[in-house]
């Protein structure tokens, strides 16, 4: 892969994270939680009644629920959650067209590296710049296809039947702590419908950027994919580095239905302060397909584990994940697949790369209920450590009760050898071009199945990530 | 064009951190041109040899010199040394999965070139072809990664092939011809000539058990290695008595001294 070339040629060399763009919101909360805040929030989204008693039922859910002992430290996520705003909008209203976006977010996108072919060219670009879309336009084709790509508020607003009939029903309230609170602060995302047996040919992609300071990031997505669809969903997002620890915590809700196709690639690139829990999963009917694609860099810590709950015959799951922990990161993250149909399947393929005091931990979940005859699960998981210090764990949940289910699960740890080193030294390369490019094939099983600009960008991250761990 | 191209002065070296020297006071000349096979039973100390000319970092040179067209190479990194025209064809190459062969040269390539003045993905897929037709490989064979799966025979071939695309002023080849079957040991042995014959500046230092590689790669001069020294030096014709009496009379020398 002629990566290098490539990179110069959508300048992305330029591209760098610790970037401010100053903000100007129309409207902020006071920082902290109450149900005050939580009605404001409704209120200003003029929201239907049945969603502000949702939304304030979730923050009871939410208040009643002990903070998790398991994974990464919360312990001080607390004090953080204090000082959080729970919601910010920057614009009044939506944005229809690309001239109508303000200059300063043209400046962010423009910073983040999207190439400008690429936000031409491919459609139904919708961007959350603080908490809120402001851009977001869908190409006609799809709207005579009668695929809804819409800001999760105006899925709500223009569909409110569809919107309610799915709508927390994958990820309900009381699911998690994080679930909770998602489900009553909860501000822009995504929803996206697919009507039955339509394929989409481009991907419908969602660019996304936290750019307050202490600003809280409550992002919900809804995703229904009809029976016998197709369709490919990307987001990615940046943060840039402050100072102050800041919290992010999403709820990604998919259903696929019969005989359907549908593929979930998010990159998430976090400031080094970001707490990130997030809750993604999808609920996967009868011959029926889903795949998620994540990666995970940045952030102080994540807990994200990708799920698959394979409750139609046939069922097939696949969740592929990298995670990179740099210095005093923790990257907790993993899959997790449900069995809960005869002759479902599923795939876990996840690699972490840890460096210096960084910590990357596997921690996956393969359940297959009774009768669920015939389901086969594989896991995949390495780990590799790029020094003495770094450090990775595995926690594999298995849980099978039923006997003619076959699991496979195979672990590997490896540490960057002075063998390759030298190899690729002794042709050339400099310590620092030959670790990357032992990096650079350790991720490629992911990398490859990722659009050619995300691999990039990926493996681009990586590298401004890895900068100064040698010599 | 008065020094040698590889000169080579009381070389001792250790493994780093351990005691007992492996090589124990090499001294060896390499002109230009010439190809040297260097023989010696196991644990003589050959492939430390080749290791340290090319920078192995686990092994530490307690005493002497090692001269590159004249300049002392011991204090450049292994990278440095590579791009100032050393290359070592290892006896075991390391697997890199996930890196392509073609990724990889071209990398290589471009890390000897300035900035700016890279070889584009054209230039160099040309250049890759013709090596790879001169060594029989499979045009496929490039995007593979780089040694994760090879045979024995392929790894030996891909290090032939990453010679032949670096074009090295000294290549030091670590029993190239070991684990190969007669055919694979032709085409390798034909690469090597090949690149003898485009580039007839270019010195080879063969090391090898057997005989049977200088069937096909003529050496100008054999050197024995015995217990970390050059024991005893000769034309091609030290080779056959090598083969047909083995290293005792060296050892019995070797223990005279």
């Amino acid at each position: 892969m002629p990566q290098n070339e490539t990179i110069a040629g959508l300048g992305l060399d330029e591209y760098k994270y610790g970037f401010v763009t100053e903000d100007q919101p129309v409207f902020k909360t006071v920082p902290g939680l109450s149900s005050d805040i939580v009605r404001q929030i409704s209120h200003h989204k003029e929201e239907p009644q049945w969603m502000l008693d949702f939304r304030l039922k979730a923050l009871d859910v939410y208040y009643s629920k002990p903070m998790p002992k398991w994974g990464g430290d919360l312990s001080k996520l607390e004090d953080t959650l204090d000082e959080i705003y729970f919601y910010l909008k920057p614009q009044d209203q939506m944005e229809r067209s690309w001239d109508d976006v303000p200059q300063e977010i043209k400046d962010t996108f423009e910073k983040l590296g999207i190439p400008e072919a690429e936000r031409k060219a491919l459609a139904g670009v919708g961007a959350q710049y603080e908490s809120e879309m402001v851009y977001h336009s869908l190409k006609e084709q799809w709207e005579e296809q009668g695929v809804i790509f819409e800001s999760i508020e105006d899925g709500l607003a223009k569909h409110p039947e569809l919107f309610r009939q799915y709508f927390s029903t994958v990820v309900p309230t009381h699911d998690n702590k994080f679930a909770a609170l998602n489900s009553a602060v909860w501000s822009g995302g995504s929803f996206v419908y697919i009507p039955k047996g339509v394929k989409v040919e481009i991907p419908l992609q969602a660019y996304f950027r936290v750019n307050a300071e202490r600003m809280g990031q409550f992002e919900r997505t809804l995703i229904i994919c009809e029976e016998g669809a197709e369709a490919h969903y990307i987001e990615g997002c940046t943060a840039p580095v402050y100072s102050t620890d800041s919290f992010h915590s999403g709820v990604i809700e998919i259903v696929v239905k019969k005989g359907a196709r549908f593929r979930y690639t998010t990159i998430q690139n976090w400031s080094n302060n970001m707490y990130n829990l997030v809750t993604q999963r999808a609920l996967v009917h009868e011959d029926a397909k889903m795949e998620w694609l994540d990666g995970n860099l940045g952030s102080k810590l994540t807990m994200k584990y990708p799920s698959c709950f394979l409750v139609g015959e046939r069922a097939h799951g696949e969740i592929l994940s990298i995670a990179y922990a740099g210095d005093g990161q923790h990257q907790d993250t993993g899959g997790k697949v449900i069995h809960a149909a005869p002759n479902t399947t599923s795939q876990i393929t996840s690699k972490s790369i840890s460096k210096g005091l960084g910590r990357s931990s596997y921690r996956g979940l393969c359940k297959v209920y009774d009768g669920a005859e015939g389901a086969k699960s594989n896991v995949e998981c390495d780990a590799l450590l790029l020094d003495e210090q770094s450090r990775t764990d595995t926690y594999p949940y298995i849980e099978i009760d039923e006997n003619t289910a076959s699991i496979g699960h195979e672990a590997t740890v490896s540490k960057v050898g002075d063998e390759q080193l030298f190899y690729l030294m002794s042709r050339g390369l400099d310590e620092a071009e030959a670790m990357a490019m032992i990096v650079r094939g350790f991720i490629e099983p992911v990398a490859k199945e990722l659009p050619l600009e995300y691999a990039i960008e990926l493996n681009r991250l990586i590298e401004l990530e890895m900068e100064g761990s040698v010599g | 064009m008065s020094e040698p191209l590889l000169s080579i002065r009381g070389l001792r070296a250790k493994v780093e951190g351990e005691d007992g020297e492996i090589l124990r006071g090499v001294d060896l000349d390499l002109e230009r041109g010439e190809v040297h096979a260097l023989m010696g039973p196991n644990g003589s100390g050959k492939s430390t040899l080749a290791k340290v000319i090319a920078g192995h970092p686990a092994y530490e040179v307690t005493a002497g010199e090692i001269l590159f067209e004249g300049e002392d190479v011991l204090e450049l990194e292994p990278d440095e040394r590579s791009r100032a025209g050393i290359f070592l064809a290892f006896q075991y190459p390391a697997e890199i999965p996930g890196v392509s062969i073609a990724n990889f040269l071209r990398t290589a390539v471009n890390s000897r070139l300035g900035e700016g003045e890279e070889m584009d993905v054209f230039g160099f897929q040309r250049t890759l072809t013709e090596k790879m037709e001169m060594l029989k490989m499979d045009p496929g064979f490039a995007t593979r990664y780089v040694n994760d799966g090879f045979s024995g025979g392929e790894k030996k071939r891909n290090e032939i092939l990453q010679m032949a695309v670096l074009r090295p002023a000294l290549g030091v080849l670590d029993e190239t011809d070991s684990g190969l079957d007669i055919d694979a040991l032709k085409i390798v042995a034909r690469g090597v000539n090949r690149l003898s014959e485009a580039d007839e500046a270019l010195g080879v230092l063969l090391i090898t058990h057997y005989k049977r590689i200088l069937n096909y790669i003529q050496p100008n001069v054999v050197h024995v290695m015995m217990a970390g020294r050059i024991a005893e030096s000769g034309g091609a014709s030290l080779a056959d008595k090598l083969e047909a009496e083995g290293y005792d009379w060296l050892q019995q020398a070797a223990a005279a001294v």
